[in-house]
């Protein structure tokens, strides 16, 4: 800064203003970028934080990946905000208090059922889309009666059509399930106990018997539910758990000398942690994904290297880098900024409102070209998300723990949604007509609020 | 002769004034963050908190099942408003508070031979049986596949109270009643009666308490309050409800409100609901503040727990009779008492 | 009513296995007794203890600290953390109701819980012990090896403190303390010493069960909600008494799991979740201070 001593005093005041200016223009310039907001109810600590750290974390580290990779979606800038909650629902509804004012948020993302449910009200009358996925209720799928929520991918009934369509192809042939045995560990709440009636339904449909045996939360204890198994003599057992059921399923399992590999898990027990505190106990062992493991996708290898490269990252960890969970982050980043992206075709290159980023879920369609593109093949399959279907019929596949990582084992199967439609409908139906909700219809939704709506002051 | 002890002012001018802000002032300046995230939770908590004192501060059982009967209130309402069309939505809080005093007196049962911690221990049976129950029987959640059940609309003679102010008001009106009520109680014969057995049983039976019966009526009393508290918490401010919402750590919540804000005291359960509420989102705020993007939410929230936990000791040794000792040598110092001859 | 064709060897496992689960809740509850019999406080922190042990054993560990090491740095940590509760937590409030006390340890393991975590982290580890748990068969009922080793374990622990507390100077000066503390003090034995030592000797005995619960559930958060299995059977064994933390260990493992196969399906199952309470609830009724604890003095 020696040459500002040397210019006179009138230059160099002349030389400040003029640096003044150009920062005041270029600031101003810079705040006229738009911005669009994800507000996140994590959890990354308690009982769930291995999960909430990898998910939240692929979340962020994709987001992270369009800002710097791509500057943003269209200019648009990504930005969000943590809260934690601790999985606790009156922590979320806290979470969401605190942030729902914010401006440009673009949809809710909680990856909770109890969050969830406490949300659908609020972001209904904000008409800011909730996504859960690959969980929810099971009937906000039908867009008719729950315009804002989107059970992404897979919903409960869809995941148990795949379960039973994996251990048909398993065992040679759906005809051949017939005289079965197929017994249901679930997880003593109503999570668990959700897809009773579809297991019954199917099993009906293709005359396997069906036993289900309730563990009680947590499920640190599983030696009478095992038991009880070895005794019944299943031919696969379906695993419905959640955190600390998992592991100790597995490791009951093995005591009571059921093999690992006659044991398929449903998607929230096809972690890595919920295999590695099992140890050996695990291999063999098999679960449903939507989204593959591993870190050879070029999404995830770009990841790596823009995001990580600038450490920016956000798991701690790097060995989780391509674990279930931070895939699923990933791909679920992948949906909301595609939804946005779409939606920005239509509505204009600035930040939009919720309303018009829910059309964008609603017209939401990845084909494996299209995904392809975004460098995810082989990570998910597809989505086709309508107004009234907001499931957006995803594909799962099947991976199996060899003791040190998942493996693919299955191809891209599809539940039979054709035949689970009618009952969703049903329920959704039943519901409207409690809470005295008129359905949507196509036209409808079509209509979308461009302004945001400022919640509640 | 003037008592010595008496401030210049009236007595019920504090609780006026409090009312006047609450139901005057607050609507007007507050948020809606206020509200919905720090009053409607803080009010349900100290109903609860004030079902527990009479319990446990003024009788002497201890329990550490409140969340379970904060939960039968809750779904109780709930099934009483769905399956009574017509019911009015107060009636259905008050047959939801009866619900919880049945279930009360059966769990407090046992108290009529136990003690201590004994006592304490069982009544955590009726936390687990009660939580087991209302997830296996799907008939509670209006066998709604996902047991999770919503809220129905606020409404009283045609006003609704949907708004997050209207739900405040309601909850403050009901809690306004409750504790008044309650405050009442602790000075009548019963209430006495409640001390005699808490502080000397053998002693209490000696003198012509019928010592049963008083157990039996502070369950019966309590968890009616904690009952229509737990049906605030679930209508009011969360609107939605499932089991594991009222688990032990909401039993241990409220343990931690009535002994941090004093036992044996009705006040006292507002002000450790006050802090309970408040503190942690406080922390959470200066922790953000502070700390900043330098660490996750994790952390901060890990510290916050840490700080939870440390003050609890701290209030205990420091000041073991609450907030609400603190409070009233506060008041002694800063309103000096007025000059005697 | 007998059923035609009880199945005898299918209720002999059920019982086995109840019985050997019933003695890993012993492991716990025994932390409990050691330090109620010296203090009268029922030390809520256990279950955060136990994970505080097994996490930092674990972390340790996959440090690359070898198995011996770990253990003893482990050990150390807990000792450190016993005598630092004593002189923080315990020392002001010493003559406090055991209920305060009691609150006292829930504000605790809030703290050691939280310092668990953010120093060792989130994640979920898994625990090899190097002890197989594949089953094998006696006489057709199938037992688990690690069960049997946890079992042989509690045993040796059992036998050691039960020795200890009968045979020994320090033993008996730690009865005296239970008995009366006053009296105790008059007599000269130093009481702080007493409580520190206990809450040493609770904390290795949460390392053993943390390790063993540890390479059962896998070390991670949930580890702490063993105390709410213990909690039964201290109410069913008495709250002062090592034996009968093991017969009340046994009595709620073979009941729960019983309870749980044949009576549990006329309830959609799940039961064993307050099942244990209502057993502990039932010998209560007609012991009011447990099998084997001693009688509340009602206070004159």
């Amino acid at each position: 800064m020696k040459t500002i001593k040397l210019i006179p005093t009138v230059g160099r005041r002349f030389a400040l203003s003029a640096a003044l200016v150009i920062t005041v223009a270029g600031t101003t310039f810079q705040t006229s970028a738009d911005e669009q907001f994800f507000p996140l109810q994590s959890y990354r600590v308690g009982p769930y934080a291995a999960g909430g750290t990898g998910f939240f974390g692929g979340f962020i580290d994709y987001l992270n990946l369009i800002n710097i990779r791509d500057g943003g979606v269209n200019g648009v800038k990504l930005t969000w905000a943590e809260g934690e909650t601790q999985y606790e629902v009156e922590r979320g509804v806290e979470v969401y208090e605190r942030l729902k004012s914010h401006p440009g948020i673009a949809a809710w993302n909680p990856l909770s059922v109890g969050i969830a449910y406490a949300m659908i009200d609020r972001i209904t009358q904000d008409k800011t889309p909730l996504i859960t996925v690959n969980h929810g209720r099971t009937d906000s799928t039908d867009g008719a009666v729950f315009p804002y929520v989107f059970p992404l991918l897979l919903n409960p009934y869809s995941e148990t059509s795949a379960i039973i369509n994996y251990i048909g192809a398993k065992v040679g042939g759906l005809d051949r399930l017939k005289g079965k045995k197929i017994v249901v560990l679930y997880h003593g709440s109503p999570y668990g106990k959700e897809t009773i009636p579809i297991y019954e339904l199917l099993a009906q449909k293709y005359g396997f018997t069906v036993q289900q045996i309730e563990v009680p939360h947590p499920g640190n204890e599983q030696e009478s539910q095992w038991l009880t198994i070895r005794r019944a003599k299943p031919e696969y057992v379906v695993l419905r758990g959640w955190g600390v059921m998992n592991p100790v399923a597995i490791k009951t399992a093995q005591k009571v000398g059921f093999p690992a590999d006659h044991i398929v898990g449903n998607v929230w027990s096809n972690s890595e942690e919920d295999v590695i505190p099992a140890g050996d106990a695990a291999k063999g062992y098999v679960a449903i994904t939507t989204q593959a493991s591993g870190s050879q996708y070029p999404v995830l290898q770009e990841i790596i290297k823009t995001v990580y490269g600038a450490g920016k990252g956000n798991l701690e960890d790097k060995n989780r880098i391509g674990s279930v969970y931070h895939n699923l982050g990933i791909v679920n980043g992948i949906l909301n900024v595609e939804a946005v992206r779409v939606a920005q075709e239509k509505f204009g290159h600035h930040t939009l409102s919720g309303d018009e980023v829910r059309w964008g879920f609603e017209h939401l369609k990845l084909d494996p070209a299209r995904v392809e593109a975004l460098g995810a093949k082989n990570l998910f399959h597809s989505i086709n998300v309508t107004w009234d279907n907001h499931e957006g019929d995803g594909y799962v596949t099947f991976q199996q723990w060899d003791g040190k990582k998942w493996n693919v084992v299955s191809d891209w199967i599809a539940p039979d949604w054709a035949l689970l439609r009618p009952i969703i409908e049903k329920s959704a139906n039943a519901y409207a007509a409690e809470h005295k909700i008129p359905l949507r219809t196509a036209d409808e939704a079509e209509r979308v609020d461009t302004k945001p709506i400022v919640a509640n002051k | 002769m003037m008592n010595p002890n008496a401030s210049r002012f009236p007595a019920w001018l504090g609780p006026v004034a409090l009312l006047a802000v609450a139901y005057g002032v607050l609507p007007i300046v507050g948020s809606s963050y206020l509200f919905e995230a720090i009053l409607t939770p803080f009010l349900a908590l100290s109903l609860a908190a004030v079902g527990l004192n009479l319990l446990t501060g003024y009788a002497g059982q201890v329990s550490l099942g409140s969340a379970a009967f904060m939960a039968v209130g809750a779904f109780a309402a709930y099934n009483f408003n769905l399956r009574l069309p017509g019911l009015p939505l107060l009636m259905s809080l008050v047959l939801a508070g009866f619900v919880a005093t049945a279930l009360g007196v059966v769990f407090g049962l046992p108290s009529l031979r136990l003690r201590g911690f004994y006592l304490a221990v069982s009544t955590l049976a009726a936390q687990f049986f009660v939580q087991w129950a209302l997830t296996k029987f799907s008939w509670f959640s209006n066998n709604n596949p996902s047991g999770v059940i919503d809220a129905p609309s606020l409404s009283i003679f045609g006003l609704s109270f949907d708004s997050s102010i209207g739900r405040y008001l309601f909850a403050l009106t009901i809690v306004v009643v409750l504790a008044w009520l309650a405050q009442r109680l602790v000075n009548t014969q019963t209430g006495h009666n409640f001390i005699a057995v808490r502080d000397n049983e053998l002693a209490a039976k000696v003198i012509g308490v019928p010592v049963l019966r008083t157990k039996l009526l502070a369950f019966a009393i309590s968890s009616f309050v904690i009952g229509v508290a737990g049906a605030l918490w679930a209508f009011a401010y969360l609107r939605t409800v499932e089991p594991a919402g009222f688990n032990l750590d909401r039993s241990f919540q409220v343990v931690f409100i009535i002994i941090i804000g004093g036992l044996a005291s009705i006040r006292g359960a507002f002000f450790g609901a006050a802090l309970l509420v408040v503190f942690p989102l406080i922390l959470s705020r200066l922790g953000s503040f502070l700390l900043g993007d330098h660490f996750d939410s994790g952390v901060l929230d890990m510290t916050q727990h840490i700080v939870l936990g440390a003050l609890i000791i701290f209030f205990l040794i420091a000041e073991p009779d609450g907030l609400v000792a603190l409070w009233d040598r506060l008041k002694k110092r800063l309103l000096p008492i007025p000059n005697n001859p | 009513m007998l059923m035609p064709d009880f199945d005898f060897l299918f209720f002999a496992e059920v019982l086995v296995g109840g019985l050997l689960a019933g003695v890993m809740y012993s492991l716990v509850a025994i932390g409990f007794v050691l330090i109620y019999k010296t203090s009268h406080v029922l030390n809520f922190a256990q279950g955060s203890m136990v994970l505080l042990a097994a996490l930092t054993f674990v972390s340790l560990l996959e440090r690359g600290v070898p198995f011996w090491a770990s253990l003893l740095l482990s050990l150390a940590v807990m000792v450190l953390l016993g005598l630092a509760v004593e002189r923080t937590v315990l020392r002001p409030l010493v003559n406090k109701p055991p209920i305060t006390l009691f609150m006292a340890t829930l504000g605790l393991s809030y703290v050691i819980e939280g310092v668990a975590q953010l120093v060792w982290g989130t994640q979920v580890h898994g625990l090899d012990l190097g002890i197989d748990d594949k089953p094998f068969e006696v006489a057709g009922i199938l037992i688990s090896k690690f069960d049997l080793v946890a079992a042989g374990i509690a045993a040796a622990m059992v036998a050691l403190l039960t020795g200890f507390f009968r045979y020994t100077r320090i033993g008996l000066a730690f009865r005296a303390a239970a008995d009366d503390q006053l009296a105790a003090f008059a007599v000269g034995l130093r009481l702080p010493r007493i409580w520190a030592a206990t809450w040493v000797a609770a904390g290795v005995v949460s390392l053993v069960a943390g390790l063993l619960w540890g390479a059962r559930l896998g070390v991670q958060f949930s580890l702490s909600f063993v105390v709410l299995k213990a909690l039964p059977v201290l109410v069913l064994g008495g709250f002062d008494s090592i034996l009968g933390a093991i017969v009340g260990g046994l009595l709620i493992g073979a009941g729960e799991k019983l309870s749980e196969v044949y009576i549990g399906p006329f309830f959609g199952g799940g039961i064993e979740s307050w099942f244990a309470y209502v057993i502990a609830l039932m010998f209560l009724l007609v012991r009011p201070a447990g099998l084997f604890g001693r009688k509340l003095v009602e206070k004159a």
